[in-house]
């Protein structure tokens, strides 16, 4: 369903222009997951932003169910980032005005796609029942994180974007979150493409490929 | 012998500092309408009682009482009363503000224990000081001296704080006239003045020091002058004696200090019956012997040996206070002496410019 | 290098990058500090000018005689107390007019220098500084201030007052009050043409009984009693005192906010710091260092401006208290440079108060404990809670004042305190107006709009609370200018309705002219009146006598009557009062006031507004058999409108009276509305300035907040709202919360203007106005108010809008 071809992306810096993605081809099947591995600038985050349609390549092709990303407008990626896709950052992901139960249903109503029965189950199965009135500051590391994830398949988007979800949390809580991750985006249906640049975490994704100087440079089954 | 007051006025009028100061140059003014104002001439006849009252015309004027006094208890005590009148511009006296004359009074009361001085300033014009000769009256605010019109008999009274006078002046003698019948030189240079006296009154009368009073009697002596010609240059202060001898003489002398140069001396020798003979410079020798710190820290002579040889005189002055400053808009000395010698009695000493 | 100073320039470094933050400090002192110290240059000049004036005369000459009936006595008084030995000086006082294009009158003071006690200094030099010979000789000399001077604007020092009389030459001294002119005694009765007349006598005596053929003329008056001046214009500098101190905590407010946020932003710093081994003492001092580096930057720039302020203002401030007090104010500064400088201790001072809590909280502040910026929503609820106690009491203060207070002092108070009580409680009121939309609202979108504002609301509350002050206070002023106007315009055409008006040089001319225009046959109303002044009660009272004329019923207006009130005063039994004279008396319709030894019955009371005297209004016949020294001052009279300019001409010419003393209906009706419209130039132009103050602190707030606020839009962009909509709803979020304050501000506006007419101008003059309600101004001051958060927020947005999406992405990840 995703597939990226000959993605190319730099990026202007005080030194001169810094080509971080040079070249890089993917592929994901529907209800796949991906796991993005490479060292720190790799360019890991830039290829998610990318697909997020978060920010636009310099060339190449973004292709989800065979329709190309880069033509879109502004307001179209907007439309797609609502409908089509939910993302899970490393943090910063709530927004704090909001309390738990807002912020879990946030984009399912923004996308008019709110099924009560669903996000009940979600937010039973992430813990987070007894969370519900409280805000974001009240919550550990662990339980925003379980909040973006429920706000992120909340309204079963065709593909997650997760960016290093668990890159807080310590290692028995992120095995923890990452587990319950696979399961529901399982459950839900969607694809996942997860940057990490953990292998332990990377080996329980379906696919791993590694970003090496702009390019991916090895993708295992 | 007030003969240095126009310089006193004359400061008066551009502002006040002690003397001896420098003369402001704006003194210079004043002189430059000198011609305007009446002059001093020899051979002018003084009229009475016309002349006991005020000249207009002329610059500088005053009319001037020492008393030399003894209470009850024998103490010796001093009375000073003074009027000066000073023209602003020659011409006649007005009704209104714009009158030419200023008027400043002096009073002092020198007795055991201290010396009190008072002093009052008034613009003529509007009748807060003046001088009438028919009858005669001459005041400033509340004090006065008047009486009858030849002023054999004259009432003087002033006050200030803390002290006050009222004396009755008789006089049996005559008025005695100084230099040539009236015109009295003041320098070697021109400078003169008209100058008689009365210095044969006999007083009686009370002092008042701090709510006490005391009956008095004694001798007074009237000066009366006045001039138009200021102080010639180089002249820094003057020294005056009016003497009464127990033998019922009197005896006048002055000096005019000079910056360089030898003094100016002058003086009138009074006989007991009123006859008048003048005195010249160097029938006089007046010799400082001691000398006194005054409130204002100045040192002034206050015992002298006096010399007329002619008349027999040799004695040694001594101020009953000396302390007697007179600490007025423009400060000097003025208080009553003793003096023992070849003959004795009492008088008055003033000094100016220390 | 020493401790101290790696602790300056880690501290200072924040600054490179934080540059809006510094200006938002440096401008909040900047404000505060220009603001007070221009108003306060104002009230200072006026007041040092008062002081001058009246310290003309100077010195041990405590007591003064003055004459029993107010008037000037024979100067043979003033003998006979001499030659009673009585040490006193004469002085007389009298307005000399000078025409031109600009009637000037002033002040003529005629003093007797040889009198007066040698210690006396007259215009700041002392007696024995004097040239005597040329101030009492002839020409004379005429001293005059060089602003004075200036106003006459004659050349060579020789200036004729409006009756052709010539003045000495004029010698100026730098030091006497404006619109005096001093000169000898003698030379001002001939000026004044009081010839023999003395004002006062000075005395320098120690207190003795007055013998009694003197004290059945003259009285002696305590020293203290020349502050009239003082005392009638304390009511006007306080209320530019009160605007000033509101510019003042505006100004706070901003720095306040800005330095608490810089502390904030710079926790960590502080924190990696005292880890470092820096002591907390050292820290402290670097902090407080800083701050006086603020304080003083902020105080150099608010007193240059604070002077400019001043001299723009001054012109406007000295023709209003020339217009209604009389009072002669220099037009220029000229204040010592001391003055200035001590403009830069408020500054300092007002500095410490902005970032004392602050360098305290940094004290406070725990080694390890986390940084909690989001922390707000747990101290919110308390912190509202404390307020509206705080509110609640201010309240009650206000409350008290108005029930129980009666001086301006407890009016300005109670004002203080319901604008502070208001503005305490805005934060919660808005919180509150939000809790309740967030509950009648749905959808994700509109959610987060009340949400988000509501935790925007504490870094806002400042700015927005400023905003209230000064949209009340415009609203406030505004109503009770505008208030004034009407009632004031509707009153001076009641009041003006005579065709000519005629100042007659005395008594004796009056009474011709009078004469002759009774034989007039154009002249169809002919009203003269006598007056008097006198004291009641220590308050200089003018009494007017009316002749009986069926003119007065039609022509003054009165607030309240007894029947028969015209008929009654005609008698001569009874007497009207201005409204502030009746208040200041505490008399009301019927009651008896002892005047000249008659009780005289209260008929009417009358508004006088702008005089700063009480104004009594009897019967003609009666002021001049009972008071002597009433005069003929004042002809008015109609006539057919065609003939007023040949009247007027005839009149002048057979009369020798100048333009001042013939003035026809207009033109002293513009004078009025002149010496009006400047009166409240000053209080407007402040005003204005407070909003935009307020405007600054709400760019600012704003602006420090777009920094922080990224983090809160990146999810929501993330999430698949476009940038365009989220900058639409930050301004729309902005524009809500700045509507809400506007609309809280309109009520306690009027509330204001209700306290202003009712409370503080009742204290301040005497007199009470209608409260108008304008709806035009208040729908101005709304949209002027809301247009101000417009462009507050303008910046900050735009600012927003052209953010790149990479910065947006930052806030997610720190790598690429």
């Amino acid at each position: 369903m995703l597939v990226i071809e000959q993605l190319y992306k730099s990026f202007s810096t005080a030194q001169g222009p810094l080509a971080v993605l040079q070249g890089v081809d993917l592929q994901l099947a529907q209800g796949g997951s991906l796991a993005l591995m490479g060292e720190s600038g790799s360019g890991k985050s830039t290829l998610l932003h990318l697909v997020a349609g978060l920010d636009r390549a310099d060339r190449g092709r973004i292709l989800i169910d065979g329709q190309a990303l880069d033509g879109h407008s502004e307001s179209a990626l907007s439309r797609w980032r609502r409908h089509g896709m939910g993302l899970v950052f490393q943090q910063y992901n709530l927004i704090s005005s909001l309390d738990v139960a807002a912020n879990l249903a946030f984009q399912a109503r923004l996308a008019a796609r709110l099924d009560r029965q669903w996000l009940d189950y979600l937010t039973t199965r992430l813990g987070l029942a007894s969370l519900l009135p409280r805000y974001p500051e009240q919550l550990s590391g662990g339980q925003q994180q379980r909040v973006a994830i429920g706000r992120a398949l909340a309204a079963r988007p065709a593909l997650v974007l997760a960016d290093e979800p668990t890159g807080s949390l310590d290692e028995a809580t992120s095995d923890e979150v990452l587990a319950l991750m696979l399961q529901l985006v399982g459950e839900a249906g969607s694809s996942l493409l997860m940057v990490t640049h953990s292998p332990r975490l990377a080996a329980r994704l379906e696919q791993r490929c590694v970003l090496r100087a702009g390019r991916v440079q090895v993708e295992a089954r | 012998m007030k003969f240095n007051v126009c310089v006193l006025i004359g400061l008066l009028l551009l502002g006040g500092c002690d003397p001896p100061a420098p003369v402001p140059k704006s003194f210079a003014g004043l002189g430059q309408d000198a011609a305007a104002f009446k002059q001093v001439t020899r051979n002018h006849p003084l009229v009475f009682p016309l002349d006991h009252a005020a000249h207009n015309g002329f610059r500088i004027e005053w009319w001037y009482v020492t008393a030399n006094l003894r209470d009850r208890q024998g103490r010796d005590w001093g009375a000073q009363w003074t009027l000066f009148r000073s023209a602003l511009r020659a011409g006649p006296e007005t009704s209104d503000w714009d009158s030419p004359n200023l008027w400043m009074g002096h009073a002092a009361l020198t007795g055991p224990g201290g010396h009190q001085v008072s002093e009052s300033l008034a613009r003529g014009g509007i009748g807060q000081a003046g001088v009438e000769a028919q009858p005669f009256r001459a005041w400033i605010n509340d004090w006065s001296l008047q009486g009858s019109d030849d002023i054999s008999h004259l009432q003087m009274t002033a006050s200030g704080k803390g002290f006050a006078y009222r004396l009755n002046l008789v006089s049996p003698g005559p008025l005695v006239l100084h230099g040539a019948r009236g015109y009295s030189e003041k320098s070697g240079k021109g400078q003169a003045s008209y100058y008689y006296s009365q210095p044969f009154y006999q007083v009686s009368g009370e002092v008042e020091r701090d709510g006490q009073r005391l009956t008095v009697t004694g001798n007074a002596w009237l000066d009366r002058e006045w001039s138009s010609q200021p102080l010639a240059a180089g002249q820094s202060g003057w020294d005056w004696f009016s003497l009464h001898l127990d033998s019922g003489a009197k005896l006048m002398l002055f000096r005019v200090r000079e910056t360089q140069g030898t003094p100016y001396r002058a003086g009138t020798w009074i006989s007991a019956e009123g006859s008048a003979q003048a005195l010249q410079g160097e029938q006089i020798q007046l010799q400082e012997l001691a000398w006194s710190k005054q409130e204002n820290g100045r040192e002034v002579p206050t015992r002298w040996r006096v010399q007329v040889p002619a008349h027999d005189v040799d004695v040694q002055v001594d101020a009953l206070e000396p302390n007697a400053w007179m600490s007025t808009r423009f400060p000097y000395w003025e208080g009553p002496v003793r003096f023992n010698g070849s003959v004795s009695g009492k008088g008055y000493l003033e000094m100016t410019g220390y | 290098m020493s401790p101290l100073l790696i602790a300056l320039q880690a501290l200072l470094s924040h600054w490179r990058r934080h540059r809006l933050q510094f200006f938002s400090i440096f401008t909040g002192l900047w404000l505060a500090t220009a603001l007070w110290t221009g108003v306060q240059a104002l009230n200072s000049q006026a007041r040092a000018d008062y002081a001058r004036a009246s310290a003309v005369l100077t010195g041990p000459a405590q007591a003064q005689l003055v004459a029993r009936s107010g008037e000037r006595f024979e100067q043979s008084l003033y003998l006979q107390l001499r030659k009673l030995g009585w040490q006193v000086s004469p002085v007389l006082e009298g307005r000399l007019r000078f025409a031109g294009e600009q009637p000037l009158t002033v002040r003529l003071i005629g003093i007797e220098p040889l009198s007066l006690p040698p210690a006396m200094t007259v215009a700041g030099t002392p007696l024995q500084g004097f040239d005597l010979q040329a101030f009492i000789g002839t020409p004379g000399q005429a001293w005059i201030g060089p602003d004075t001077l200036r106003q006459l604007a004659v050349t060579a020092g020789q200036a004729t007052s409006s009756d052709g009389q010539r003045l000495p030459p004029l010698v100026v001294q730098p030091q006497l009050a404006p619109g005096v002119i001093v000169v000898d005694i003698g030379h001002a009765q001939a000026l004044l043409h009081a010839s023999g007349q003395l004002s006062r006598l000075l005395s320098s005596d120690e207190a003795r009984p007055l013998p009694a053929e003197i004290a059945e003329r003259l009285t002696l008056q305590a020293p203290s009693d020349d502050g009239d001046l003082q005392r009638l214009t304390d009511s006007f500098h306080l209320n530019l005192t009160a605007l000033g101190l509101l510019a003042f905590v505006v100004g706070l407010f901003i720095a306040h906010a800005a330095i608490g946020l810089a502390l904030e932003q710079r926790r960590g710093l502080i924190r990696n710091l005292r880890t470092c081994g820096i002591s907390l003492k050292t820290l402290l001092l670097g902090l407080a260092l800083e701050l006086g580096v603020f304080a003083v930057l902020g105080g150099l720039a608010g007193v240059a401006s604070g002077y400019g302020l001043a001299a723009l203002l001054l012109p406007d401030v000295a023709a209003s208290l020339r217009g209604l007090y009389g009072a002669q104010v220099a037009g220029q500064l000229s204040l010592p440079a001391w003055w200035w400088l001590a403009g830069i201790v408020v500054s300092v001072l007002g500095a410490l108060l902005a970032g004392a809590s602050s360098v305290l909280r940094a004290a406070r502040l725990p080694l390890l404990a986390l940084a909690q910026p989001q922390a707000w929503r747990l101290a919110q609820g308390p912190w509202l809670h404390r307020q509206a106690l705080v509110a609640a009491f201010l309240l009650v203060v206000a409350l008290g004042c108005w029930q129980w207070g009666n001086s301006l002092t407890s009016a300005l108070i109670l004002l203080a305190a319901l604008l502070l009580a208001a503005a305490l409680l805005l934060p919660a009121l808005l919180d509150g107006t939000l809790a309740w939309l967030a509950r009648v609202c749905h959808g994700p979108l509109k959610e987060w709009f009340i949400a988000d504002s509501r935790q925007q609301l504490p870094a806002l509350s400042l700015a927005l609370m400023a905003l209230l002050l000064a949209l009340a206070a415009s609203v406030g002023v505004g109503s009770m200018t505008e208030g004034f106007r009407k009632t004031f315009s509707g009153w001076l055409d009641q009041r003006l309705s005579a065709d000519l008006y005629l100042t007659p040089q005395d008594t004796t001319q009056a009474l011709q002219i009078t004469d002759w225009l009774a034989r007039q046959p154009a002249v169809t109303t002919l009203l003269p009146s006598w007056r008097a002044e006198i004291r009641l009660q220590q308050w200089p009272v003018q009494v007017q006598g009316i002749i009986d004329h069926p003119a007065y019923p039609a022509r003054w207006p009165l607030l309240e009557q007894s029947p028969q009130a015209w008929a009654q005063l005609a008698s001569g039994r009874a007497v009207m009062l201005s409204e502030q004279l009746a208040r200041r008396l505490n008399l009301h319709l019927g009651d008896k006031l002892q005047l000249a030894n008659q009780a005289m019955t209260v008929v009417g009371l009358y508004a006088d507004y702008g005089n700063p005297k009480g104004h009594l209004l009897v019967n003609a016949d009666w002021l001049r058999g009972h008071l002597a020294q009433a005069k003929l001052s004042n002809i008015s009279l109609n006539l057919a409108p065609d003939r007023v300019a040949a009247l007027r001409a005839d009149l002048q010419q057979r009369f020798a009276l100048d333009d001042s003393r013939v003035v026809e209906q207009a033109t002293l009706k513009r004078w009025s509305s002149e010496i009006f419209s400047r009166t409240f130039a000053a209080t407007t132009a402040l005003n204005s300035l407070t909003l935009g103050v307020a405007g600054i602190a709400l760019f600012i707030s704003l602006l420090t907040l777009s920094q922080s606020r990224l983090g809160q839009l990146a999810p929501l962009w993330a999430l698949g709202v476009r940038r365009t909509q989220l900058v639409w709803l930050s301004l729309g979020q902005t524009l809500m919360l700045s509507s809400l304050t506007v609309l809280l501000a309109i009520p306690l506006g009027l509330l204001l203007a209700w306290c202003l007419v009712a409370v503080v101008n009742v204290q301040a003059f005497g007199w009470r106005l209608p409260l108008h309600v304008f709806a035009a101004q208040l729908l101005q001051l709304a949209v002027l108010g809301l247009l101000t958060s417009l462009l507050a927020s303008a910046w900050p947005l735009w600012q927003l809008a052209r953010r790149q999406p990479s910065e947006l992405l930052r806030q997610f990840a720190d790598e690429i």
